[in-house]
């Protein structure tokens, strides 16, 4: 089981390519530590035996058969070990003087030379060691076998094969340790990944991933991934004031609607009182209705769908149809109604929703302020301004009036939904801007942005 | 006057199949798309009446269809609460109308009414002068007048009164008059609208003894000459 997940781990399998690589490296590095170690050694006794055939060539051009075997025998005498091989023969190969008994039986390559197996004559018990000769032809047809024992270079590369050997089985070892190491680590900051992920899923939405403080890459997706589960947490929460609101809100209406409906239950009634009955339960139906369309727009332009309605917009014309609707409306409730269109920009919009947004500021600030005061639309650049000289926002609720059905105290019993905002946010948003409230001295100031 | 009521949600074609019966009308229904399409072609309609969303072909297919053999039968389109902002695509595919339900009887009607005027006007040389009573407008120079005098109004104003007098003796809504005469489809969160009317009837009725503007309350306008009956 244990073995399967470490195998199936990303990270273990990255170890073991690393490790594959690395010890691939090193042997590389231990070959070329070889060739120049043991292939050095070994063409030094090629060229001394290359140089020791030389001489004696020479030696019996000069000397003959005679003054060379004397030479062979001198040396041999001197070297009573045995580590040259010397062997002079007459063409048929009968031995004539040297250390050999007879010709090595190993066939010569190409260019005569020929390694074969020798046994100490002074201890007889030892193994047979190797031997490296080079074979020459004198003039004359005479035989001449020069060669030496390579049993220390034997040692030598012995040693650094087995060094070699081992030196990458440790590489490896030490690589597959590490991998698996590594591979924990990483996997144990995942699992706690992970752990989180399954609590959350299952509930549990105040779960964070704990931090390892360094500030590593690791650090750096939790932290993401925090801000993350902070930000759906806080979109939760918000629908979940929504849903609170839109029970809260819609439960006045519905039980006004079902007492009107109870209330036409009475035989008593008039023709005309029922009438006026049954207009008052539908009045109240059509509200309901009209807040659940609000909030269904609101849903719907928050969702972007409404983009396919995109075109170019003379913003400054629809901002004078607003401004045409409202002033009537301004003036019967005693206001004065300004408004100062200024050097706009085209936009890409949906007109209807831009229309909309800006008649929501404008309706409202005609609703707040009392007669006697005054209202102005005012738009430059992409700047679109609704000020008033009404009782204003205080400052720490100008952020809320933005939500689903907050409405403050004061203007609980003003006609509106408290959807009216939300939908200006909501416009504002898909058109790449925002809007917000400032303080007008006396009164508020909506400062909407599109594009 | 027939009407084809193509609908599948059963208690809301029985409410519109009741109200056009009510008013008058004579209306037909189908529950499904394949069978009203075959309704469509087959028998001759005054006006259709088309839920958006159908079983077999949905509302906008069967418009589509129609428009594409020369069918020009005006049809209103209705669509459900969840897709409130549907219109652009409902025109677009040929109706002539949408309304999103659900919705007043009295909308519908007076909705149904100013399209089948208008397709009865269609073909017909463009009206130069309309004239509702002793209330006479002329289109070309742009002037009103009312029993000889002349009457000043404001561009806005004279839109308004051209939407109401084309509408004559048939109830105008709010949201009619917003699309008709303001060209944007919205949701005025005050009555504004009953501002406008009201300063128009201020220029149009204040110094004659007949008002024409009257409220339909609930519904929205209506301009009528009271001495003559000139309804439906």
């Amino acid at each position: 089981m244990k073995t399967a997940r470490l195998l199936r781990s990303a990270t273990f399998r990255l170890a073991l390519l690393y490790m594959l690589i690395f010890g691939g490296s090193v042997a590389v590095l231990l070959g070329f530590i070889y060739w120049a170690t043991v292939g050095v050694l070994s063409e030094q006794v090629d060229e001394t035996i290359q140089a020791d055939i030389k001489g004696l060539a020479e030696q019996y051009e000069r000397r003959g058969t005679r003054g060379i075997a004397a030479i062979i025998g001198e040396r041999i005498r001197k070297d009573p070990g045995g580590r040259t091989v010397y062997l002079l023969t007459d063409p048929l190969q009968r031995p004539l003087v040297g250390n050999l008994d007879s010709w090595p039986p190993a066939k010569p390559d190409a260019d005569g030379w020929i390694a074969f197996e020798l046994v100490d004559r002074g201890d007889p018990d030892e193994r047979p060691y190797l031997a490296r000769a080079k074979r020459f032809v004198l003039q004359g047809g005479l035989n001449l076998l020069v060669g030496r024992e390579v049993r220390e270079l034997e040692r030598t590369r012995h040693m650094i094969v087995n060094a070699m050997i081992w030196g990458i089985a440790i590489t490896l070892a030490l690589a597959l340790a590490g991998g698996i190491a590594m591979s924990r680590s990483t996997a144990r900051r995942i699992d706690s990944i992970n752990q989180t992920s399954r609590d959350i899923m299952s509930g549990d939405l105040d779960r964070r991933i704990p931090a390892g403080g360094t500030g590593d890459e690791f650090d750096q997706l939790a932290e993401n991934l925090n801000a993350m589960l902070d930000r759906i947490q806080g979109l939760m929460e918000g629908l979940r004031h929504v849903s609170d609101n839109i029970a809260h809100d819609l439960r006045t209406p519905l039980t006004r609607l079902r007492g009107r409906l109870e209330d036409l239950d009475d035989a008593d009634l008039s023709a005309a009182e029922r009438t006026g009955r049954i207009d008052a339960a539908v009045a109240e139906a059509d509200t309901l209705l009209s807040v659940f369309n609000a909030l269904l727009r609101i849903t719907q332009i928050e969702a972007g769908g409404r983009r396919e309605n995109f075109a170019a917009v003379d913003l400054a014309a629809v901002l004078h149809d607003v401004a045409e609707l409202y002033e009537p409306l301004a003036e019967t409730k005693g206001l004065t109604f300004s408004s100062h269109i200024g050097d706009v920009q085209n936009i890409t919009a949906d007109r209807d929703l831009i229309f909309q947004a800006v008649a929501n500021l404008t309706d409202n600030a005609i609703k707040y302020t009392p007669a006697g005061g005054s209202v102005t639309l005012h738009a430059a650049g992409n700047t679109i301004t609704v000020s008033d000289s009404g009782p204003g926002v205080p400052e720490d609720a100008r952020e809320d009036v933005f939500r689903r059905f907050h409405r403050l105290e004061e203007s609980r019993n003003a006609p509106g939904s408290g959807l009216g905002l939300s939908l200006v946010r909501a416009v504002a948003q898909l058109h790449d801007g925002d809007v917000r409230l400032e303080e007008n001295r006396p009164g508020l100031k909506a400062v909407l942005t599109v594009g | 006057m027939r009407v084809l009521v193509i609908e599948d949600d059963a208690d809301v074609a029985a409410y519109i199949v009741k109200a056009l019966t009510e008013a008058g009308y004579n209306p037909s229904h189908a529950d499904n798309g394949k069978d009203g399409l075959v309704m469509a072609t087959a028998e001759d309609f005054d006006v259709l009446v088309v839920d958006r969303m159908l079983p077999g072909p949905d509302g906008l297919t069967i418009i589509r269809t129609l428009r594409a053999s020369e069918d020009q039968t005006p049809a209103l389109i209705l669509s459900a609460l969840g897709d409130v902002d549907d219109r652009v695509k409902g025109l677009k595919a040929g109706g002539d109308d949408y309304l999103t339900k659900p919705f007043a009887a009295s909308e519908l009607l007076a909705r149904l009414e100013a399209l089948t005027r208008r397709a009865s006007t269609r073909g017909t040389p463009a009206e130069t002068r309309l004239a509702v009573g002793d209330l006479e407008m002329d289109l070309l120079s742009r002037s009103v007048r009312r029993a000889g005098t002349a009457i000043d109004l404001q561009p806005r104003e004279f839109r308004l009164l051209e939407c109401l007098m084309r509408n004559a003796g048939n109830v105008v809504t709010r949201t009619m008059l917003l699309e008709g005469v303001w060209d944007y489809h919205f949701d005025p969160q005050t009555n504004v609208i009953d501002v406008h009317v009201s300063r128009l009837r201020q220029k149009i009725d204040k110094d004659f003894d007949t008002p024409l503007i009257q409220t339909v309350r609930g519904a929205g306008y209506v301009l009528r000459d009271s001495g003559r009956n000139s309804g439906p």
